[in-house]
């Protein structure tokens, strides 16, 4: 038990977590904006490859790694908008319309790669984002090391926390958009295109997807390869619920599981000869599975979730 | 000119003409009641003025500029505030934001809410409509929210103000609070639009009525020279007479309860040692103010729940655990309360309504498992044709039908079998003077043919017409039956208002509306204890 003490009050502990739970971060705000518009979104894993392949190629072709981050962006948008013309404007299954934009986006992310790098046996590699050091902060011992010494997306992610709490619950449109979640026909009432607000969110929550994605390829890592974003987003998904469609709630329970995947990797050096490793490599999902199980209970979930809204039609 | 003015207004779906050539106008300070049975075309033509719906043919005038058509945004700039029959309101967000989304830009950093909260508070004093702004409208009541639903119109400053069926979720004393807002809104020159098929209260707020049938506009009167029998009329096409009632000899018992107790999960008693017996030819009226039990007792009946403690015998037989198929095999007819929600699966369609409580039951299946379409698509389309379910045939979705004619539908598949027992719980909330009528003949004939029947209503007018005997349910407890012929009104409502029958002395010579008045007087007491508590 003191190892694992040890383990929780070192710095490199924590740069780990912060390391891990950025795209999560990315990805789970993407999802929780879709969602609170109406729309779930099941194309973020898929999302988040392209936006993986897409920063990484910009950047392996000459550009530089801020405008391959929008790049990235760009790309999700534009499967946001593929995602939203099934889903908002033909009103069809959110379910299967997501699934498929994820088996697509995947697919078409491994293709375009070995179309445009035929040869490359082992993944090529990129000049990565390089770690900040915020000035004065980063001095201080432990702390300084942990949180003040990461990568600028790392401090991009955890800015748009409160960036899209206060853009939800503070302003016009994004009153709009949780409206359009809870009751699209109370949107329309009031003289609000509800398919421009569903549309509008479901691009900005994708392209935030895909820059979660990029986070891997461009800050975590320095190369693309096959299945490197590994469930994540489907972990996103689960953690919207966990947070009940709240961004403060969403950050907590992406530290939450970033942390346990920080520990079970340090775990698994500890007690790697008793224990076999797959065990912990489980251990944040099944800990994750607790723990939605106790916060689902209570959530509410956008009323309007997963209902088309079709105009002039009879009910 | 007025204020108002449609222009030919044809508006089709499929086949259906919802609206046909509809030429209308109305002036400010002016209350024009639109009456029509459900499926008139009412709403779609609100609807329509409202930008909801693209009329196929026609337009619209507002102060003589014409109104850009499908716009609801246009809408409410040219003054039109709609309170729509299914409140547009999100249950999860505040009075305040539902009242402020779409009023300012949308792309403004920031909300003005100081702001819109001193003017909500103004508007409020000034039309004398309450409402608190911070709380979720999941914590407010029906009428609560619709003060909402008009305070959003208001902010936006409406002139003319649609109210799409407002009273038929409302409680008595709601309604009438209702009218005073429209009174004192037309007397600052506000135009209202009233929808309605309840002719009291069209009689009672109205200035001028139009009536609509079958799309049409068949006659526009002052209502001055208005009666009710003339509206039901013209809005009917034909005279309407509610059935009466006849004596009839009863015969042997078909239902039985003795000492029934059901309790729900906090183990808090729903049902309270209740005693009833429904005979053959004999109708039994529950009478009681909403929330009292009823509910727990229709489940009881139509095997949702078993008793916890007591006898329930159905048609000679005891109950002790009964599953809802085992019920209606058991040879009882079900009109459930919410037609919408346990009633019909709107988006099957009406031959599979019409045969979902015999699937295991030839000639619906074969064997057991397999349905026969072919038989059902024949009984439905004899069904459709005995009780008169006007509908575009049995492969339509039943969720297109008319409140009117989704009851039918329910009545078909609950009478034609000939149960021993019916239990029609509200069986005519929300329909309409030809509908209701339908209803009440429906069940009538039954009882004639033998049935018994339990009608559990809030409307004491229904229960003297239609009941041999009536019992009060109050909560949980059941009162023994009273014949209809000699019990009162104004006993019965003391006794809705928890009165024991045996402090009540019969010849009291109160009439119905004292008799609403005193259950209201009761509730208002019982709500000023919780505000107190």
């Amino acid at each position: 038990m003191l190892d694992i003490f040890d383990i929780l009050i070192s710095a490199g502990f924590w740069a780990a977590t912060l390391r891990i739970v950025s795209p999560l971060i990315l990805g789970t705000l993407g999802e929780l904006i879709c969602e609170r518009a109406g729309v779930l979104n099941l194309g973020i894993e898929g999302i988040m490859t392209m936006g993986a392949m897409c920063g990484w190629m910009w950047v392996y072709m000459g550009g530089d790694l801020w405008s391959g981050v929008l790049f990235a962006a760009f790309v999700g948008a534009l499967f946001g908008l593929l995602h939203s013309s099934f889903t908002v404007y033909l009103g069809l299954s959110q379910h299967v319309t997501g699934i498929g934009i994820t088996l697509f986006a995947s697919s078409l992310s491994y293709y375009v790669f070995r179309m445009l790098l035929p040869n490359a046996t082992t993944p090529p590699k990129i000049v990565p984002f390089q770690p900040y050091e915020i000035p004065l902060l980063s001095d201080i011992p432990v702390v300084g090391e942990a949180l003040f010494s990461q990568t600028p997306l790392t401090y991009l992610a955890l800015l748009l926390v409160p960036a899209v709490w206060y853009v939800l619950y503070k302003t016009p449109v994004g009153l709009a958009v949780r409206m359009a979640g809870e009751n699209p026909m109370a949107v329309e009432a009031q003289g609000i295109n509800v398919l421009s607000i569903r549309t509008g969110a479901v691009m900005v929550g994708s392209a935030f997807m895909a820059v979660g994605g990029a986070f891997i390829t461009m800050s975590a890592f320095d190369a693309f390869y096959f299945g490197m974003i590994n469930g994540r987003g489907w972990i996103c998904v689960a953690l919207v619920i966990f947070a009940s469609w709240r961004p403060g709630k969403a950050l907590i329970g992406a530290l939450l599981f970033a942390g346990l995947d920080a520990l079970q990797v340090r775990a698994q050096q500890m007690a790697g000869a008793i224990i076999p490793y797959q065990f912990f490599l489980m251990l944040p999902y099944i800990l994750s599975i607790v723990a939605m199980v106790i916060m689902a209970r209570r959530a509410s979930y956008p009323q309007a979730l997963l209902t088309p809204f079709r105009r002039g039609e009879r009910t | 000119m007025a204020l108002l003015a449609f222009h030919h207004i044809t508006k089709r779906f499929g086949s259906l003409i919802a609206n046909n050539d509809i030429t209308l106008s109305l002036e400010s300070g002016e209350v024009l009641a639109l009456l029509g049975e459900n499926g008139a075309g009412k709403t779609t033509l609100m609807n329509i003025l409202y930008g909801h719906y693209l009329a196929d043919e026609g337009y619209i005038e507002v102060d003589g500029t014409p109104l850009p058509p499908g716009s609801t945004d246009a809408a409410i700039k040219a003054g039109i505030g709609m309170v729509h029959q299914h409140f547009t309101l999100a249950e999860n967000l505040t009075v305040l934001e539902n009242i402020m989304l779409g009023t300012e830009s949308l792309w403004s950093l920031s909300q003005k809410q100081t702001a819109a909260r001193k003017k909500l508070a103004q508007m409020s004093l000034d039309y004398g409509l309450a409402v608190a702004p911070d709380a979720p409208v999941s914590a407010l009541s029906v009428g609560e929210r619709q003060r909402v639903e008009i305070l959003k119109a208001l902010y936006r400053d409406a002139r003319v103000l649609i109210l799409d069926e407002p009273t038929a979720v409302l409680t008595p004393q709601e309604a009438e609070s209702l009218f005073s807002t429209l009174e004192s809104l037309t007397k600052r020159g506000f135009a209202i639009i009233f929808i309605s098929h309840k002719l009291h209260e069209i009689l009672r707020i109205s200035d001028r009525v139009a009536v609509l049938r079958r799309g049409q506009i068949v006659g526009s009167v002052a209502t001055a020279d208005a009666d009710r029998s003339s509206l039901a009329e013209m809005m009917v096409g034909r005279k309407v007479e509610r059935p009466s009632l006849d004596p009839m000899a009863t015969g042997k018992a078909v239902v039985r309860l003795e000492g029934v107790t059901l309790q729900n999960r906090n183990e808090v008693p729903t049902l309270d040692q209740i005693s009833l017996t429904v005979h053959q030819h004999q109708i039994i009226g529950i009478a009681g103010v909403a929330g009292n039990g009823q509910s727990a007792l229709a489940d009881l009946l139509s095997g949702l729940s078993s008793p916890t403690k007591g006898t329930f015998e159905l048609l000679g037989q005891a109950v002790t655990r009964a599953s809802p198929a085992d019920i209606v095999h058991r040879g009882v007819g079900r009109i459930p309360e919410d037609r919408h929600h346990s009633g019909v699966v709107g988006d099957m369609t009406l031959w599979e309504n019409l045969v979902s409580e015999d699937l295991r039951v030839p000639p619906v299946s074969r064997g057991g498992f397999l349905i026969d379409q072919k038989a059902c698509i024949k009984r439905a389309e004899r069904l459709i044709e005995q009780f008169d379910i006007r509908c575009e045939g049995p492969e339509a979705e039943t969720k297109l039908l008319s409140g009117g004619n989704m009851q039918k539908l329910i009545l078909a598949r609950a009478l034609s079998p000939n149960p021993g027992f019916i239990l029609a719980n509200q069986p005519v909330r929300g329909l309409d003077e030809g509908a209701i009528a339908y209803v009440h003949g429906q069940l009538l004939a039954a009882r004639e043919r033998g049935a018994g029947i339990l009608l559990i209503s809030e409307d004491l007018d229904e229960l003297f017409s239609l009941c041999d005997r009536i019992a009060v349910i109050y909560h949980g407890k059941l009162t023994r039956s009273f014949d209809a012929k000699s019990v009162t009104a104004g006993q019965l409502g003391l006794m809705m208002a928890g009165q024991d029958p045996g402090d009540i002395e019969l010849p009291s010579e109160q009439t119905i509306e004292q008799a609403k008045a005193s259950i209201s007087d009761t509730l208002q007491d019982q709500g000023t204890k919780i505000h107190a508590d």
